[in-house]
């Protein structure tokens, strides 16, 4: 990569008790790119992503975003980096006592400080984008289906037009058609921001779709790291275990047999 | 003989660090209450919620325990003809005593609950960590207004449950005991003095924040799904009142151990 990156991870570590869940993490993300992270359950790719927004703080290693430093940073230094980042969460993590619309609009209102009337616009705008409609948008988030509450998360993420936005597991618990539907989103709205994105989930498709680069972790560190059109001919056994989806391989599930 | 002081040793430092965690939360959401921004909308909203609707449970509580402080002062007391002591008996007793802790104890139930419920239910869905990507602190936005309006809103309460306790003792001496209406007022008032509700007053604020610190505490740091809210919720309730206990005794102690 000739410029210079806009996520940089080196050496991050981090354990929990006795689990060293990451050990060693190097990682670029250039400007612009998507990357998608692979990796089994349990591999870490969670508590990277976490890392990188600063919802955990790791060990040891470093994690610059446009070349500053990250780690360490607390407060309101903190408050002005993560301006720079949207998040998809797995579990959508809507606010249950808003509306949708405030749902999406919330960055806009409690961290930028938008007009109410101003940032509801922004928000039906966000929606639509979505593909909902008017009358969602004055729901509670406990009302909706599964994929219509993925596509409210994936609004919020990119309401506040982040340049970094991270995708945990979008495609989880979704029916195929939606899951391409969500992955068309994703691919769209970081497409039309021009946002850098950073992915984590197993499902292949959806890496496939959403990924100009992929990276694998597994057992805490990045094993393999190359563009998507690569990752058939890895010539890495974990990846094509990974990604062939073989319970038999290199790579051994913990599974205890009656 | 070993394994037995280790795990008393393991149980202390384990007390230690509980408690220290404890105090650094209570310090992070102190200095969090005199910075902005502020939520003066939640405030308000939790103010309603902590105050105005605990007014039932704390008007029964009170009027109830007014009315079987009379009741049992004047079996009591007639033993040796000190019957006429039973207004100052009971006007002394809520204000000092019953109003704060009886009103400080159902507050932990209702409030004290709901409060570790509900964080706790948006720590483990992650709606707090999507608060911080949102760039709101969740500090400020879900623990500094439970804080404030318990602080704030406990006195009120109290203040009222001093009125309705004194209320209830009156109707059982008058229209049970056969008392006079104008010498009962009058022996309620005369031997009261600013100290014994104002010592009232500081014990309820104390619970107050006892008690939505409890409840935003453990449920802040709940783990693991539907259990750990619930063994949040358990905990906050129970730490809540038996350190209202204790505070009760010590701030007794400041104010009239001579």
């Amino acid at each position: 990569m000739s410029t210079s990156p806009k996520i940089r991870i080196r050496g991050l570590k981090k354990r929990f008790g006795s689990k060293q869940v990451l050990n060693g993490v190097d990682l670029d993300v250039g400007i612009g790119e998507s990357l998608v992270i692979i990796g089994g359950s349990g591999s870490g790719k969670s508590v990277l992503l976490k890392c990188i927004l600063g919802l955990i703080t790791p060990d040891e290693g470093s994690i610059q975003i446009d070349g500053e430093e990250t780690t360490g940073l607390s407060g309101r230094e903190r408050e002005r980096v993560m301006r720079k980042f949207g998040m998809l969460f797995q579990g959508g993590a809507l606010f249950d006592s808003l509306k949708v619309w405030e749902n999406v609009a919330f960055g806009l209102i409690q961290g930028r400080g938008t007009a109410k009337a101003e940032a509801r616009l922004v928000a039906l705008e966000k929606l639509a984008q979505v593909g909902l409609t008017e009358a969602v948008a004055e729901l509670s988030p406990a009302e909706l289906s599964g994929g219509m509450q993925k596509r409210v998360a994936l609004a919020r993420a990119i309401a506040t037009e982040p340049e970094i936005i991270f995708f945990d597991e979008p495609t989880t618990g979704l029916d195929p058609i939606m899951a391409d539907v969500i992955n068309d989103l994703i691919a769209a709205s970081v497409k039309e921001l021009g946002a850098t994105a950073m992915s984590i989930t197993h499902d292949m498709a959806s890496a496939r779709k959403i990924a100009d680069h992929i990276a694998m972790i597994y057992e805490g560190r990045i094993i393999w790291h190359g563009a998507v059109a690569e990752i058939d001919n890895s010539g890495n056994d974990h990846v094509d275990q990974f990604i062939n989806g073989r319970a038999e391989g290199p790579i051994q599930m913990q599974v205890t047999r009656p | 003989m070993l394994t037995l002081l280790r795990t008393i040793g393991a149980g202390f430092l384990g007390f230690l660090a509980g408690t220290g965690r404890l105090v650094m939360f209570a310090a992070t959401a102190i200095s969090h209450c005199f910075r902005p921004p502020f939520y003066f909308r939640l405030i308000g909203r939790q103010m309603l919620d902590i105050g105005y609707y605990s007014l039932p449970v704390v008007g029964m509580t009170t009027l109830f325990s007014g009315m079987v402080l009379a009741l049992q002062s004047y079996s009591g007391f007639a033993r040796f003809s000190a019957e006429g002591a039973i207004a100052t008996v009971v006007v002394l007793s809520m204000t000092r005593e019953l109003a704060p802790v009886l009103a400080g104890l159902m507050v932990a139930g209702r409030v004290g609950a709901a409060m570790a419920a509900e964080i706790g239910t948006m720590r483990v869905t992650e709606q707090i960590d999507a608060l911080t990507t949102l760039s709101t602190n969740p500090f400020k936005y879900l623990v500094v207004p439970r804080i404030m309006a318990g602080t704030l809103m406990l006195p009120l309460l109290v203040l009222t449950g001093d009125i309705i306790g004194v209320f209830g003792g009156y109707v059982v001496a008058v229209y049970k005991l056969g008392f006079n209406p104008g010498t009962y007022i009058k022996s309620t008032v005369e031997y009261l003095e600013f100290i014994d509700v104002a010592s009232g007053l500081v014990k309820a604020a104390v619970f107050g924040f006892l008690i939505s610190l409890m409840g935003c505490y453990h449920g802040y740091n709940s783990r693991g799904g539907a259990q750990g809210v619930g063994a949040a919720t358990t905990n906050a309730v129970v730490s809540a009142s038996i350190l209202l206990l204790i505070f009760n005794y010590i701030i007794t102690e400041l104010f009239f151990a001579r």
